[in-house]
């Protein structure tokens, strides 16, 4: 069987020569880029905003029990069932188990990375009731049975091409590289969706403790549509989701929008805060949020990491990590691709699977930087590694420090060593990145440098002789 | 023991341990003490968001720049009877033939004046009615000038479904529901319901959108194709 990081190195090498694909990454990510710089410059203060979001979160994380106490009592006050879920499979049982309830012939889903985490489309779907993704970009990859490619652009790795090709195929429309055209197309195949569906399936960008509502930011309108017109609406929604105060928003969504897509706020942002009330002429008649743990808890009690938790998902640290930008979001293997992925993959499904996409990183602080929430990303990337070396180092690692370690602490012994080292570093190039280079992984695409023929100390002395 | 029980319980043993405050990072992890809460005001949140004039002209300014680069068609008018007339150039324009409205002094005046058979969506509707509508007329709660918003809720706007089923939605507003930034709107929801909150609200900013193909801006993704904002 392949290992994860087996899976990773080959996908990886195979991606990064993948002109194609890097150019349309480039496209995609360098139009993004405009449009942010643009928006980050409107604000007053960008990094007040940053600061006091971090702030905000970090309240809403450090007093996380209260918080979900208070949001639950004014979600139930009116009307709402809150479910709890500490695994994944959990979840998908208590959505399923609503779901067998009502009996339903169709289920519409608006974009939520909680459903990719519990894998909850499968569940549905080998029980027998069929869900569709109505984000155009979610619709794009369900119907090629892909992952999502990116937290918010789902589709960015598809040309118009591809997927006007997909639609002929699955849908039976005209062929087109018009993307409105394409964009009506599954507007058309959707609406139909909708006004059939008895359940609606969503996720969660915030949830207001206290005043106990959900809020939800799009564009599409997709999400305002699935809370709208079925007659059951679920809420699947990572606990970490909380803010404390209703006017956080005012911070919030400016913040997620221009760091996620460019944008000075996103079109829809819906705050759900019940189901139908007496009074009103729509909305759902029942209305359930799931609370999913999945290892959040476990995140939480790593208080050098816990501000992870702090993750408004705006997919930011994807789009400046230059390791993203070279192997793509599907090269990951994992629902949370990037830096944010990296951290807290090894947290939710094991560090020894998982350790190397820490190592996948050139510690080189962009995604810090990026973060609207002020996440220690890089810093994390660099203590999982040495938390993964703690717990199960490899002897041959171990041995290799202990020697280097041993001889330079010894200062004639280094001496000897660094001779040694200069006479025979030509030999290596007979051997650089075959089998029988020890150091292979490394020196198969770097250069290696190259050993100074005089020590600074050997020159300092010759120099004050003179 | 419940799964909300051992959730909570989880919680609180992870929590015993405090984490460093964002910008202190490296040197405060695993203290036994929680510090003390700071949030931001929203006094504080004005100084850092896109900046507002302070006078109306200055708001229907900012507004009107937000809607030029939604795409939002915003018009300021003289009077009500105004607003109304542009309404009906509006609906000519597009050959609405039928519409979706509620029940408001305001909105009973506007469909009055177009004539047209009218769904109203009060006391409920059929989703493949509403679908059918030319376009949703509605009141709103406020518009936001520093994002070129409109604040609607159930109560304000007819429901859920009325605002974005059809492919056109029309706004009617005054102007003294011009607010100024995003503070301003949610202070107002606090005012306005804080007792009694509506089971939905929510910004709408431009017509519906999509970059999902080739991150190309395409309007009209699953909500209206068109907003018009009418203010007087």
């Amino acid at each position: 069987m392949k290992t994860f990081v087996s899976q990773f190195l080959d996908a990886a090498k195979k991606i990064t020569r993948d002109l194609r694909h890097r150019g349309l990454i480039q496209t995609a990510l360098g139009k993004y880029e405009v449009q942010r710089d643009r928006r980050k410059a409107a604000f007053q203060d960008y990094q007040a905003a940053r600061q006091a979001a971090a702030e905000a979160k970090y309240e809403a994380i450090n007093h996380l029990d209260e918080h979900l106490e208070s949001l639950v009592s004014k979600l139930e006050a009116r009307g709402t069932k809150v479910h709890w879920a500490s695994t994944g499979e959990q979840a998908r049982d208590i959505i399923l188990g609503i779901v067998r309830e009502k009996k339903a012939r169709s289920i519409i889903k608006s974009k939520a990375m909680t459903a990719e985490e519990i894998h909850l489309n499968d569940a549905l779907e080998k029980s027998g009731f069929e869900v569709v993704e109505s984000d155009l970009g979610e619709y794009i990859v369900q119907l090629r049975k892909e992952a999502p490619y990116h937290i918010v652009f789902p589709a960015m790795h598809l040309t118009r091409g591809e997927i006007s090709d997909l639609f002929q195929k699955e849908l039976g429309s005209a062929p087109t590289d018009n993307p409105e055209e394409l964009t009506m197309i599954a507007r058309r195949a959707l609406r139909q969706k909708y006004v059939t569906a008895d359940i609606g399936i969503t996720g969660g960008n915030f949830a207001v403790a206290e005043t106990g509502m959900i809020s939800i930011t799009e564009n599409e309108g997709n999400a305002r549509l699935t809370g709208a017109l079925p007659k059951t609406l679920i809420t699947l929604l990572g606990i970490e989701k909380v803010i404390p105060r209703l006017e956080d928003l005012a911070l919030f969504l400016p913040l997620l929008a221009t760091a996620g897509a460019g944008q000075a706020i996103t079109c829809y942002n819906s705050m759900y805060g019940g189901p139908r009330q007496p009074g009103e002429c729509d909305g759902p008649e029942e209305y359930h949020v799931v609370l999913l743990d999945h290892g959040r808890t476990q995140l939480l009690a790593d208080p050098e990491q816990r501000d992870a938790l702090h993750c408004i998902r705006c997919g930011a640290c994807l789009n400046v990590c230059p390791i993203y930008r070279n192997v793509g979001g599907h090269t990951y293997g994992t629902t949370y691709s990037g830096p944010i992925g990296s951290v807290i993959t090894p947290h939710l499904r094991g560090l020894q699977d998982w350790k190397h996409l820490s190592s996948a990183s050139s510690l080189c602080g962009a995604c810090t930087e990026a973060c609207p929430v002020k996440i220690d990303l890089h810093h994390h990337l660099l203590q999982n590694r040495r938390n993964a070396a703690a717990e199960k180092g490899w002897w041959l690692e171990r041995l290799a420090y202990k020697i280097f370690s041993f001889v330079v602490t010894r200062p004639a012994l280094y001496r000897i060593a660094k001779k040694v080292g200069f006479m025979f570093q030509p030999l290596h190039r007979f051997v650089k990145g075959t089998a029988l280079d020890p150091a292979r992984a490394w020196t198969a695409t770097r250069d290696v440098p190259q050993l100074a023929p005089q020590s600074f100390k050997e020159y300092w002395k010759r120099r004050r002789k003179k | 023991m419940s799964e909300r029980e051992k959730i909570l319980g989880r919680i609180r043993e992870a929590l015993r341990l405090s984490a460093p405050r964002p910008g202190e990072h490296g040197d405060h992890a695993g203290h036994d003490h929680m510090p003390a809460r700071k949030l931001s005001a929203p006094a504080d949140l004005r100084r850092w968001l896109p900046s507002v004039g302070d006078t109306f002209e200055q708001r229907v300014a900012a507004f009107a720049a937000q809607s030029t680069d939604l795409r939002t068609e915003f018009h300021l008018l003289d009077s009500r009877d105004a607003a109304l007339a542009k309404l009906k150039e509006v609906a000519q324009a597009n050959g609405w033939t039928r519409i979706a409205s509620h029940r408001t002094e305001l909105t009973d005046a506007a469909c009055a004046a177009l004539a047209l058979p009218t769904l109203v969506t009060d006391g409920g509707y059929a989703a493949p009615d509403l679908e059918r509508c030319d376009a949703g007329l509605t009141a709103c709660d406020a518009l936001i000038a520093q994002t070129g918003s409109v604040l609607i809720t159930t109560r304000s706007a007819g429901g859920r479904g009325l605002s974005v089923l059809p492919p056109h939605h029309v706004v009617l507003a005054r102007r003294e529901q011009l607010l100024p930034d995003l503070p301003a709107a949610f202070a107002f929801l606090r005012e306005k319901y804080g007792a009694n909150y509506p089971s939905f609200m929510s910004v709408i900013t431009g017509p519906s959108r999509t970059g999902d193909i080739e991150r190309i801006l395409v309007l009209g993704a699953h909500g209206p194709k068109k907003l018009t904002v009418l203010c007087y």
